[in-house]
């Protein structure tokens, strides 16, 4: 890989970063009023409070409460949490993998299936199929996300006991093996990794379709044809890797659609990720650790698209040669 | 005027849109007049299925689901249209500036573009949301001020044509001024696109609302069918199999949503004629 090209991109990615740590401050202490926070406690004496604002640096300039902020941000000190009294980031270091395991099953499915939509619908444009896939991805596009989590619940864990409702693992039970809580896992996964699969699955279908109609139009396509290459293995095995290239790496940069749709879809299911996090901090109002999520997220989509960049870099040739 | 027409009725697709669309404008406006009940008013009738006197059952407090959904309306109505005219007004702003002078100005606001356009959006408003306190008032600002990005990028992208074009040449070689030229020139021909892309906004601003509320960030003074679905989760509807609870209020956000977009997408063919070749919505 080229290193010049790298260098840049790890640059301007650090910069975004610096930004984010920049804003995240600015949006918690100067648009919020800080003592609002010191409010939950009504009967505190003035010593109380004072010792409160010493204990969150409030008793400083702003200046210093800036410097404090981002030395601490950069040592992982993200503050203490005012609900549960633990640091903001252990808490969230222990949610990560969670939101990961859901998002990546949920962005690796839609992308098959989204992808093989899309194959059918653009090589039968036009057709019922293609309609009828189109009326699909649109409703599962328009409908709340969180909406049709609860629906599956209603029918698949309610109606139909198939699977748990709720939770990641069963709660209080000895697993006997790792083959047994992996199950368990996956089985508790399962309704809201489909969710997570509905709320991507439209978008990635309309992006995959629109790039094969456009590939299927390209003159190596008509070539290949003249060639005498049946039909089906021009587009399995020339069109359809040029078309997949716009929706791998749109995949990547749609994370922070995903950090969305991780909030409420994590909030039905009781999924103990960032999602769930910051749905309890919300109702809460704990500032520290809405904070810490939002750094999170924000981060999660500079990586995001960091990583789809270097995808991109990888995978199209064209970017290289210039 | 005619074309328009053409663009709206020529389809069935249009058709239904658009009827959708005016029966959800009229219920904002009437809503609450056509309800058969109170929609906050409590009853002993907890959690029943639909029956004649509540064609769509009752709610947790005994309250009536359809007048529920129907002075709902209201709330996704106003907000979304307020919070697309905010987005509207923004993007273009920053899209004309930055397309027309150029330079420094350009750069500027490029940045600022790009940043809210990688800035998660749900989770911002959340935030903004959750410091503000939330009113009506507040989730149109909210959904305003997050969401005027891309029509702020596709603005700046239809402006840095216009510039260099013949007419606006001439314009300024006749001793124009910057406003003169963008009020007679620019601005007339990127209106149409504005208008495009702010009725797609209207539907992410639905969506937006819905969520927020759903998340217990909506006003807790008027139902809209983002708190209807919350009220109908956290009372434990889904495990009370009350399908009739759930269904009404996720379907109105649906067809709402689907009926605008369809408007927005036609609209948007229209007046990019590079899509007419390639998308069949």
């Amino acid at each position: 890989m080229n290193t010049r090209w790298l260098l840049g991109k790890l640059g301007a990615m650090t910069v975004t970063l610096a930004f984010v740590i920049v804003f995240n401050f600015f949006l918690f202490r100067v648009m919020g009023d800080p003592t609002s926070q010191l409010a939950r406690l009504p009967q505190a004496t003035p010593q109380e409070i004072e010792q409160l604002r010493a204990d969150y640096g409030l008793d400083k300039s702003p200046g210093g409460q800036f410097t404090d902020y981002v030395g601490d941000t950069l040592q992982f000190d993200l503050g203490v949490s005012q609900r549960s009294r633990e640091p903001v980031w252990e808490e969230i270091k222990d949610a990560i993998p969670w939101t990961l395991l859901l998002v990546g099953t949920g962005t690796l499915l839609a992308t098959i299936i989204g992808a093989w939509m899309g194959v059918a619908a653009a090589t039968k444009r036009g057709t019922r199929t293609d309609d009828s896939l189109l009326g699909f991805s649109l409703f599962t596009y328009s409908a709340p996300e969180y909406w049709i989590g609860i629906l599956l619940i209603l029918v698949f864990a309610v109606w139909i006991p198939a699977f748990p409702a709720g939770l990641q693992m069963s709660p209080g039970v000895e697993f006997s093996s790792w083959w047994a809580e992996f199950t368990d896992v996956l089985d508790h996964l399962i309704l809201p990794a489909v969710t997570m699969t509905l709320f991507l699955l439209g978008q990635y279908f309309l992006i995959m379709r629109s790039s094969m109609v456009d590939v299927l139009t390209e003159d190596f396509v008509v070539v290949k044809r003249a060639t005498g290459l049946p039909w089906d293995r021009v587009v399995r095995s020339h069109a359809v890797p040029n078309a997949l290239l716009p929706l791998v790496t749109i995949a990547a940069i749609q994370f922070g659609l995903i950090a969305g749709g991780a909030i409420t879809i994590e909030t039905i299911f009781s999924w103990p990720g960032l999602g769930e996090l910051s749905f309890a901090a919300i109702n809460d109002k704990d500032f520290p650790m809405l904070q810490g999520t939002f750094l999170v997220f924000s981060a999660g989509v500079i990586l995001a698209n960091f990583l789809a960049d270097c995808l991109y870099f990888y995978l199209d040739p064209r970017v290289q040669a210039r | 005027m005619s074309e328009v027409r053409h663009l709206l009725l020529g389809s069935w697709r249009g058709r239904i849109s658009l009827g959708v669309v005016g029966l959800f404008v009229f219920l904002a406006f009437f809503g609450t007049l056509i309800a058969p009940y109170d929609p906050y008013a409590s009853s002993l009738d907890l959690l029943e299925s639909p029956t004649f006197s509540h064609p769509l059952g009752t709610t947790e407090n005994g309250a009536d689901v359809l007048s529920q959904v129907l002075a709902g309306a209201r709330v996704s109505v106003l907000v979304g249209f307020a919070a697309a005219i905010i987005s509207a007004v923004i993007g273009s702003a920053v899209g004309l500036a930055s397309g027309y002078f150029g330079g420094w100005t350009d750069r500027i606001l490029d940045s600022l573009e790009n940043w809210f356009l990688v800035i998660p959006t749900l989770p911002l408003m959340i935030v903004l949301a959750r410091i503000w306190n939330p009113s009506l008032f507040v989730l149109i600002v909210v959904i305003g001020l997050t969401s005027w990005a891309g029509t702020g990028r596709i603005v700046r992208a239809q402006v840095l044509t216009l510039r260099e074009r013949a007419f606006v040449e001439r314009a300024r070689a006749l001793g124009a001024k910057d406003r003169y030229i963008i009020r007679t020139h620019i601005l007339p021909n990127t209106l149409p696109l504005i208008f495009a892309n702010t009725v797609l906004i209207v539907a992410v601003a639905i969506l937006s609302e819905a969520a927020l509320s759903f998340l217990g960030l909506g006003d807790p003074t008027r139902i809209s069918w983002g708190t209807m679905i919350e009220n109908a989760f956290d009372s434990g509807a889904p495990s009370e199999g009350a399908w009739w609870y759930l269904l009404p209020p996720g379907l109105c956000i649906t067809g709402l949503v689907l009926a605008i977009a369809t408007l927005g997408y036609l609209f948007e063919e229209y007046v990019n004629p590079r899509l007419q070749e390639v998308t069949t919505i």
